[in-house]
């Protein structure tokens, strides 16, 4: 297949997914949540009257049929306009990108840090003695059982109320970024280890590796210089879960260390009952999903041209 | 060949069968505790008082935050209850909700999946374009969406915790229907005259199914967990109800004074888990015909 053509249609179905996303979100704001102008009012409870609702409907665009509301909708999302909160009064791409840059460090933080120790452990533990790798694998089901608030909790116990030697809440500083990231990155970390060590496994038996070995590699070269390269490769297919695990654990991790961002306001949001907030939230959430999954089939396209089915 | 594999895609000739059988009484001991916890949490589940007796509820403000000891054995909380006695009731919704939202995941899931996999070509792109928007959503967020629509309650977060592992459920059973359907069985029954929706209820699900029930034994165990995190948001029980992330939440402001708020919570959720899914781990590797 022609690699051009490969990127388009990618492409078109990465804008395909974001159009059905936008369009869930649309239906849900209209047909469940109630009179959507009631909402921006401050929902049934404040009461407004008929007048005031009825102005709301016009400025808002309500009163068209819901049909030119649809086309409205998409046209807005078109310009990276997700609408207006309904409790903070402002628009909600606006306060997102205040609060994007502090749940981008905690998650790429997790990220480094998840990748560090599942390549560490992976290769200091493949093909080992038996004992060394039921330690491992033991220690990898706790880890990817337990669920990153759980952890995190733990690490609160032991770090900042047990040693004092961390700080247990705060969104400023490094040291205030370390338990957090390491909360969300062990579960990832130990998933991660899992298909590593197999991939790792499977490489070492490779003819090229007892080649490598033929020709007076030590085992730590042989391990790191040829087998890791082909193990790493799977890895980029795990990009989509990496990324769904990092932002659904950064909303109880940023509760759990009272942090600010994404994960934060998407909790504020679904406690207020503010649609426009939490819907827009989401749709980033797809919107990312949907980049990343792209870049990843790219990936491995260029790493592995034989891949390219469907 | 095709007799061999008309019962069971999967089953290796006689001798493997037999050694598999033979070897499966050889117990590793991780797996029999594993078997014998979950034992122990259905107990709980069903009659929490064959276990422990006491009353969840029963407060006392002169019995805050004593350490564990011989009378309370994990200690008590901010309001002088007992803590084992609360996690020991707090099984029920926990494995009613992971039972409940897989059932229905999996449900919704395997009827997407039968449609996309067995319908005629357009509803099959149709359903997998949906799938794909869904599978676009994080679970947790999709599940925040869900309650906030819907409100808060049990039911509400099993259907919440449900919808966001349908589209999972919907690929596994999309591919493996594509898997069997072209399976010499079911060739063989569709040549010996049996009509399509009879093939489909007797070879084709059946065959589709079974590796999908084991990975949902290992999806409990995630649906528990994705529980317990609504639950530690605040979206579960309201407050004097005991539930495993309710008590975490509330734990969680002294943990500077009383670890052990949290500690048993954690262990409890954590080890619940860790059984389930190695349980399910090894369903999974039995069915692949692996060595136990």
């Amino acid at each position: 297949m022609n690699r051009a053509w490969l990127v388009l249609r990618r492409l078109l179905s990465g804008i395909g997914v974001l159009w059905g996303a936008a369009t869930l979100t649309f239906l849900a704001i209209n047909l469940s949540a109630g009179d959507p102008a009631l909402a921006i009012l401050g929902g049934p409870e404040s009461s407004p009257s008929a007048e005031l609702i009825a102005q709301v409907r016009a400025e808002y665009g309500l009163d068209q049929p819901l049909l030119v509301q649809y086309g409205q909708y998409l046209g807005r999302l078109a310009q990276a306009d997700l609408g207006e909160s309904y409790r903070l009064r402002v628009p909600v791409s606006q306060v997102i990108g205040g609060q994007l840059g502090a749940t981008l460090q905690l998650s790429l933080a997790a990220a480094a840090l998840a990748l560090l120790l599942s390549v560490l452990v992976a290769v200091l533990t493949a093909n080992r003695a038996p004992w060394v790798r039921a330690l491992a694998s033991g220690s990898e089901l706790v880890l990817s059982s337990a669920p990153s608030f759980v952890i995190g909790l733990v690490l609160l116990l032991v770090f900042s109320f047990g040693w004092h030697v961390l700080p247990p809440s705060g969104s400023s500083g490094w040291r205030a970024l370390i338990l957090p990231s390491l909360a969300l990155a062990l579960p990832l970390a130990a998933v991660l280890t899992q298909v590593l060590r197999q991939e790792l496994e499977s490489t070492l038996e490779q003819p090229f590796i007892a080649m490598a070995r033929a020709r007076g590699l030590s085992e730590t070269g042989v391990r790191l210089k040829h087998a890791l390269r082909h193990a790493l490769v799977p890895l980029v297919t795990l990009s989509g879960f990496v990324f769904a695990s990092l932002l659904g654990g950064a909303v109880v991790v940023e509760l759990l260390f009272a942090r600010q961002g994404i994960g934060r306001l998407m909790l504020e949001a679904a406690i207020n009952k503010d649609m426009p907030m939490l819907l827009g939230i989401t749709l980033l959430a797809a919107a990312i999903y949907v980049v990343v999954n792209f870049l990843v089939d790219l990936i491995n396209h260029w790493v592995d041209p034989r891949s390219n089915a469907v | 060949m095709t007799e061999l594999t008309l019962g069971n895609p999967s089953l290796k000739p006689g001798s493997e069968t037999l050694f598999v059988a033979h070897r499966a009484w050889q117990l590793r001991p991780g797996l029999t505790l594993a078997a014998l916890f979950v034992l122990l949490l259905l107990v709980a589940a069903l009659q929490p008082g064959w276990l422990i007796s006491g009353d969840p509820l029963d407060a006392n403000a002169r019995q805050a935050f004593r350490a564990p000891d011989s009378v309370h054995w994990l200690g008590t909380d901010e309001n002088g209850r007992d803590i084992l006695v609360r996690l020991v009731h707090a099984v029920r919704p926990s494995l009613l909700l992971g039972l409940a939202a897989t059932a229905i995941g999996l449900l919704i899931g395997t009827v997407f999946g039968l449609l996309a996999g067995l319908g005629p070509r357009w509803l099959d792109g149709a359903v997998m374009r949906l799938v794909d928007v869904l599978l676009a959503f994080p679970d947790l967020l999709l599940a925040l969406v869900v309650i906030t629509f819907f409100g808060q309650g049990l039911f509400n977060t099993i259907i919440a915790v449900g919808i966001a592992s349908v589209p999972r459920y919907a690929r596994l059973v999309r591919a493996q229907t594509l898997v069997v359907r072209n399976a010499g069985y079911v060739e063989a029954a569709t040549t010996l005259g049996l009509r399509r929706r009879a093939v489909i209820a007797r070879h084709v699900l059946p065959n589709a199914i079974k590796p999908v029930l084991i990975l949902a034994t290992i999806g409990i165990g995630g649906n528990i967990i994705a529980g317990a995190a609504l639950s530690f948001l605040g979206f579960g029980a309201p407050p004097p109800v005991p539930e495993w992330g309710g008590m975490l939440a509330i734990g969680r402001n002294y943990l500077g004074n009383a670890w052990w708020l949290v500690a048993w919570p954690a262990l409890a959720i954590t080890l619940t888990v860790v059984s389930i899914t190695a349980i399910g781990r090894e369903l999974l590797r039995r069915n692949e015909g692996k060595r136990p």
